[in-house]
């Protein structure tokens, strides 16, 4: 039921804007001010997300430790798992964000016939979101070349390389497969995998389907759908976006519209979803954190200001007398009272 | 706020990616290409304008497979004009210049055929011979 909402959900979207699209007049408010409203919407919750996150204090040194930590000389450390350094922390993010090393690691119980458990890292997630990731990266920057003016050598380049096996005309691109096959493989996962489907919901479908959409929308707009889509006319419209000067010169096909218009929500939808994971990984304490609370005093920023540390010392001056009245042991007796002698 | 001096340089780096278009153009859309217009004055052509314009890469592939993979030179005929299957046969007996008529397009649309890995336009051929 989880994921037919979200299909449910992705066709209403599709219907508005092609329907929407096609009432006359309409076209500035899918084409221009949509868009336009979906990037400020984007940017400005991004930050407004981040900086809440920011605001968080973090009481306590919480890396996570998954190697040997910093030790005597002859104890080698795990640098890159226990890291006490900034240029460790640095490298440690950098294959986090980059090649997911934690989706890498992944350990998965089996229970096999016997009875036998096994635990063996399960690398399909990694696998799948390592395709996923990396071909939306490259269709996003392709994307810029309907953008810019002139167009950078570096898109070019890109887009070569994307389209190098030439195949077909216009050329298939690699990535178009690779972001399909992607978030098909990321949607069977949630569908077959039990316990991964347990705990899935609308909100995990939902991105799912409306990137599997977007993907199908441009796939369909690029190579099959082709009435009206004038790419000249298009890049123009793009282009004016993109200098605040935008301009739609001729009629484009609904699919056109439709594309840009689910984009568009994506983009809303990005900053209060769990696709914020591209900010969050940034900001993940257990990630970002050195792990040299033994060598380095963490502040709890939450520590009220007033309240003085409280030595045991200190402490047995404050309550001497009635620890030596109760016959509780002290360091330092009570000074001889003097009108005794 | 905590950690600023390392998350307000990343959301201003974020803001800068995020916006690359808007900074990049500095506000200047550039010039639409005008493709030139037959020299010739021709009018007509295998298709309707428009349907040239979407799809004038998927018939030139088709024609390429018929005539090199299939060896089927089969003239096309329309509105009574017949027309040879091929770039330099057909096509650019009107349309003569690629910079000024394919390229005008291609350029702004950074979209690189590789027609030219195989043909010669009729001004190449033409300075070839002159040399």
């Amino acid at each position: 039921m989880k994921y037919a909402f979200s299909f449910l959900a992705v066709i209403a979207l599709i219907l508005i804007a092609w329907l929407g699209s096609r009432i006359p007049g309409m076209e500035y408010l899918f084409g221009v001010a949509i868009p336009y409203l979906a990037i400020m919407v984007f940017l400005g919750g991004f930050v407004y997300r981040v900086i809440h996150w920011a605001k968080s204090p973090v009481p306590f040194s919480i890396p996570t430790t998954c190697g040997q930590g910093k030790s005597l000389d002859f104890i080698k450390q795990d640098k890159l798992d226990c890291p006490t350094k900034t240029s460790e922390v640095v490298a440690r993010m950098a294959l986090e964000i980059l090649a997911f090393r934690s989706l890498f690691r992944n350990t998965k119980s089996e229970l096999h016939e016997g009875p036998k458990i096994t635990y063996e890292s399960s690398k399909w997630l990694w696998l799948f979101a390592l395709i996923f990731h990396y071909s939306f990266l490259v269709i996003v920057l392709r994307h810029m070349r309907l953008f810019v003016n002139p167009v950078p050598a570096w898109i070019q380049a890109l887009e070569f390389g994307d389209g190098l096996l030439q195949i077909g005309a216009p050329t298939m691109y690699m990535t178009d497969v690779g972001l399909i096959l992607g978030v098909v493989l990321l949607f069977g996962r949630r569908l077959i995998t039990r316990h991964v489907r347990y705990i899935s919901l609308a909100n995990d479908y939902f991105p799912l389907v409306l990137i599997f959409s977007i993907a199908v929308t441009g796939i369909l707009m690029r190579f099959f759908l082709r009435t009206d889509i004038d790419i000249v006319n298009i890049k123009n419209l793009l282009v004016g976006l993109a200098t605040l000067q935008p301009v739609i010169g001729a009629e484009i096909g609904a699919i056109f519209y439709i594309h840009i218009f689910l984009v568009s929500v994506l983009l809303v939808y990005f900053p209060f979803s769990k696709l914020m994971h591209l900010g969050g990984v940034f900001m993940s304490p257990t990630r970002n954190m050195k792990n040299d609370s033994r060598a380095k005093r963490h502040i709890n920023p939450w520590n009220d200001p007033t309240i003085k540390p409280h030595s045991y010392a200190g402490y047995e001056d404050e309550f001497r007398e009635f620890m030596v009245e109760a016959g509780i042991p002290v360091d330092k007796e009570l000074a001889p009272k003097k009108d005794e002698a | 706020m905590y950690n600023k001096s390392t998350i307000i340089p990343g959301l201003i780096l974020f803001v800068l990616f995020v916006t690359f278009p808007v900074w990049f153009n500095g506000l200047d859309a550039g010039a639409v290409p005008k493709p030139e217009m037959p020299p010739g004055g021709q009018k007509q052509c295998v298709l309707p304008a428009a349907e040239m314009r979407a799809s004038h890469m998927q018939l030139l592939n088709e024609w390429r497979d018929n005539v090199l993979r299939d060896g089927n030179r089969v003239t096309v005929e329309v509105d009574g004009k017949e027309y040879r299957k091929g770039l330099q046969m057909a096509c650019m007996e009107c349309h003569t210049s690629q910079e000024k008529f394919c390229d005008t397009c291609h350029v702004y649309a950074s979209v690189k055929p590789y027609c030219w890995d195989c043909h010669i336009t009729p001004e190449a051929a033409a300075k070839k011979e002159t040399h």
